[in-house]
């Protein structure tokens, strides 16, 4: 017999949505860290870095979420990794949100007046030391808002590793959608999920930037 | 194990990935027109609309843009069904892309309109133009300046995003990529040449976009 959509199912969601909340935040560390780098590798003085940099967003940006999901599900196990959708979206969205991030904060960084690298430079400091001391403290505020902006973004996006079969929000909504024959009511259901947890970011992400114009 | 990457196979299956091509073409084409006819009229709603208007734009916008696009399709193509509204995939994906670009488009034109300065409005009218003339000789160009380099990014990414629609079965590139696996087992291989494809469209779609800019507004 075909069960009807209640109260349970609704629990279900609920407890698949931390699975996407923590695929997200795992998702977010792995991406600030290519991100961090990709950004320093920027500004840095030394071209071929800059090149790699500038090189890895072009590609990044300009191939699907779905292909690099596939490609690492599949492809790391060629690399004796053993198959699994946890670590294959991991890395996915590390690399993938890493090139976002990556142009995010090399423009905080470049936002910074050329004058406090200089002012840096004439008390002694050297590249890293103006970089950590000068320049990143004051960018942090320029950055914050667009990260937040970038947070509502990954969160539907980990959407897609219910592609690759990783059981979050998206993927138990295909479950139960199967075992209720109700696929209008939970996608509906979904969606009112992803939308709680997006809106409250995206409202967040605008008044700091408010805040950010206000105070310039 | 050593594992060698062997891409003859997988070349040898060319049609199959120029059939994907061409739908996801026809996909970004149709979802940049649909999205751009949406992003314009709604944008126009939200800037000089009555109060009602507004708040229903500003509704759309922030319901479409805090959901993943995934689950727009999957409500649209498995949801409406049951009630009584059945599309095919094409059908289905178009509608979702055009509606999901239709939010994004929307905010990047009322970004761009409202980036005109209310002193040149108020010039032109003190010059005795009408508002269709302060609209079409004050406003437009510069707001259309402001807003093509968001858009052309906008679009890119849409192509992009419409490997999904893979997922209800519609022929694209990215399902391309599933009937070649199956046919030949070259996993890694499949998806190295289905991205290098992608990466070619979203500089082919750059391209395009610059060249586009650089005619309409380089000299001016």
């Amino acid at each position: 017999m075909i069960r009807s959509f209640g109260m349970i199912d609704i629990f279900y969601l609920l407890a698949a949505a931390r699975w996407t909340i923590m695929l997200t935040v795992v998702a977010f560390l792995g991406a600030s860290l290519v991100g961090i780098t990709i950004a320093v590798f920027r500004v840095v003085p030394f071209w071929p870095l800059r090149w790699f940099a500038v090189g890895y967003i072009q590609v990044v940006q300009g191939t699907p979420l779905l292909v690099w999901l596939f490609g690492l599900y599949f492809g790391l196990s060629i690399l004796g990794f053993p198959v699994n959708p946890w670590f294959a979206a991991a890395v996915a969205f590390s690399a993938y949100g890493g090139a976002f991030l990556g142009e995010i904060w090399r423009g905080a960084l470049v936002s910074i007046a050329k004058t406090q690298w200089e002012a840096g430079a004439s008390l002694g400091l050297s590249f890293f030391e103006q970089l950590r001391y000068v320049i990143v403290p004051q960018s942090v505020r320029v950055a914050i808002p667009p990260t937040v902006g970038f947070l509502v973004q990954l969160i539907k996006n980990t959407s897609l590793a219910a592609t690759i079969g990783l059981v979050e929000l998206t993927r138990e909504g295909q479950l139960t959608s199967a075992a209720t024959f109700r696929p209008f009511v939970v996608y509906l259901t979904v969606a009112a999920l992803y939308f709680l947890m997006c809106f409250p970011l995206t409202q967040w992400s605008r008044s700091l930037e408010r805040k950010l114009h206000g105070a310039r | 194990m050593k594992y060698g990457l062997q891409f003859r196979d997988v070349f040898a299956a060319w049609e199959a990935f120029l059939d994907g091509v061409l739908i996801t073409l026809v996909l970004s084409f149709a979802a940049m027109l649909g999205g751009l006819l949406i992003g314009i009229s709604f944008a126009a709603g939200r800037v000089y609309g009555p109060p009602i208007l507004r708040r229903i734009v500003v509704i759309y916008v922030d319901v479409i843009r805090n959901t993943p696009l995934l689950v727009q399709l999957f409500l649209i193509f498995f949801g409406l069904p049951s009630l009584g509204v059945r599309l095919d995939g094409m059908t289905a994906a178009i509608i979702a892309l055009v509606i999901n670009l239709g939010a994004y488009t929307t905010e990047i034109v009322r970004a761009g309109l409202e980036a005109v300065p209310r002193v040149q409005i108020e010039a032109g009218s003190s010059l005795g133009l009408s508002n269709f003339q302060v609209f079409r000789y004050v406003v437009l160009f510069p707001a259309l300046k402001a807003m093509v380099p968001a858009l052309a990014s906008q679009f890119v990414l849409l192509m992009l995003a419409t490997s999904i629609v893979s997922q209800i079965s519609v022929p694209d590139l990215f399902h391309a990529a599933s009937i070649v696996q199956s046919r030949t087992f070259r996993d890694f291989e499949v998806y190295t040449v289905i991205g290098v494809l992608y990466l070619a469209l979203a500089f082919l779609f750059r391209g395009i976009f610059a060249l586009l800019y650089q005619r309409a507004f380089a000299r001016r």
